[in-house]
């Protein structure tokens, strides 16, 4: 069916050299979105937990988009339709520094820390009240109480569902290709199009990608352990 | 924004259906549903295989959803594209194709749906069938799965729209669903893309938001019923607090 299986074609020279350039796209991709969306994850977070109306309506339109349409559709409206409105200074100079990966990176930060925001807001609901009751009236503020006593135990409880949305976003990085950023995926198909090695091509990919994703998933376990420990 | 909206929304709506294939939003719909109804099946004998006592049956169904869990849907429509004609011993059509994806890819997702329905039933509803003489199989069919599906109806609804969303992936192999007649739109006026894909986000924003608010609700609805008086209670008077604060 599948003919001989020859792995050696997709390692030689210039395809080697290209396999590590992608997946070197694909970590830095992954770095620059995973540390947007904690960022603005645990902003959103704290800002809906503020309690002022207009603050908590922004934050829940704010979810509720990037929930509600699919990442490749937001991954074109940014590449696509947001520099439109940019002006030409602007554009220029995006597409002079890899403007693939700006665009997919704030897309798929944009998308996920509205993800993360959610598992902090359900890790903050399963606080008990009293704890931060506790804290405001020992005299803590409310970042203080935020910062020291409702968020270091929101975190650890949000924390298995961290894990997946970090793993979720680790995958979605793939569809970056859609916009021509030269990640793994992208390279594979580059790959294959040029030695017509397409089984062997693709399982480097997939091997790759569920290498790193189980990995993620074995450290977040590692890290989770860690942190239940420490809590007794 | 509106222009585009008044000259376009047959193509976004049905695709070039009167007079070529059949696409849009109602493709995606189409494709969303048959990909929900058919992996469903296939999820309850993965979700049963992973509760089974069976080991071999739990180590193999547990391999097989990490496996897919682990690698993003791109490369699995990829597969997909280059396996099911090598599988079926003929050309198929790029819709046969996602499909084919979709269940392999959702199946696994929603048997995890599924086994945290069965989990998280009390273990007494088991035992008491067991020890009224039922099997295996039956305490399943008749005890386990009615209760565990019906707590399960809106984590299905939000898995139903993941699925929406993921059939978005079509259009990187040309299924002429929602997101690849918007780009045909798009690639039709040229110079506006910023107002066709908002269009895009709109229109899957709204479909998308309806069905997760009535998941929501049902949620609502289903912890009223099965949950004791004073615990409902007590539940409510915490959300009131931290939603006030």
């Amino acid at each position: 069916m599948l003919g001989r299986l020859d792995f050696s074609a997709i390692f030689a020279g210039p395809f080697a050299h290209l396999l590590v350039s992608g997946a070197i796209k694909t970590f830095e991709l992954t770095a620059t979105s995973w540390t947007l969306a904690v960022g603005l994850g645990v902003v959103l977070a704290v800002l809906r937990a503020s309690g002022f109306p207009i603050a908590t309506k922004a934050v829940a339109a704010f979810v509720a988009y990037h929930q509600n349409v699919p990442m490749l559709v937001q991954i074109l409206l940014w590449y696509f339709g947001v520099p439109t409105l940019l002006p030409d200074a602007a554009q220029t100079w995006i597409n002079a520094h890899d403007g693939e990966l700006i665009f997919a990176s704030i897309a798929v930060g944009l998308c996920m820390s509205a993800y993360f925001s959610e598992d902090l807001r359900s890790g903050l609901r399963s606080v008990h009240h009293g704890q931060q009751e506790a804290a405001r009236s020992l005299g803590l503020s409310f970042f203080g109480t935020m910062r020291y006593v409702t968020l270091p135990q929101a975190i650890r409880n949000a924390l298995p569902t961290f894990i997946n949305h970090t793993v979720l976003l680790f995958k979605n990085t793939s569809l970056a290709m859609t916009i021509g950023a030269a990640e793994m995926t992208y390279v594979v198909r580059e790959i294959e199009n040029e030695t017509f090695r397409t089984f062997e091509a693709y399982a480097v990919a997939t091997l790759f990608y569920l290498a790193v994703s189980l990995g993620l998933m074995g450290l977040g376990a590692l890290v989770e352990k860690r942190i239940q420990n420490q809590a007794r | 924004m509106l222009d585009i909206i008044r000259d376009n929304w047959l193509l976004l709506l049905v695709g070039q259906y009167p007079t070529g294939p059949l696409g849009g939003l109602v493709l995606t719909l189409i494709l969303s549903v048959m990909g929900l109804l058919l992996s469903f099946p296939i999820s309850i004998g993965i979700a049963l295989c992973r509760t089974s006592p069976i080991r071999f049956l739990y180590v193999s169904s547990t391999v097989l959803v990490y496996i897919v869990r682990g690698v993003p849907l791109v490369m699995f429509v990829f597969w997909g594209y280059f396996l099911v004609p090598i599988l079926v011993g003929h050309s198929v059509t790029a819709f046969t194709t996602l499909i084919c994806t979709l269940i392999v890819y959702e199946s696994a997702y929603l048997s995890e749906v599924v086994r945290a329905g069965i989990q998280a039933l009390p273990k007494g509803q088991v035992e008491a069938s067991r020890a009224l003489g039922m099997g295996y199989w039956k305490t399943n069919l008749w005890v386990v799965m009615p209760q565990a599906l019906y707590n399960m109806v809106p984590s299905i609804i939000s898995q139903f729209v993941s699925i929406i969303k993921e059939t978005s992936i079509g259009y990187v192999i040309s299924v002429q669903e929602l997101t690849f007649s918007a780009n045909q739109v798009n690639n039709n006026l040229l110079t506006r893309p910023f107002p066709v894909f908002l269009i895009l986000a709109i229109t899957y924003f709204i479909v998308c938001f309806v069905l997760t608010q009535c998941a929501q609700h049902l949620e609502r609805t289903i912890t009223r019923k099965r949950s004791p008086k004073m615990t409902q209670l007590r539940s409510i008077a915490n959300d009131s607090v931290l939603e006030g604060q």
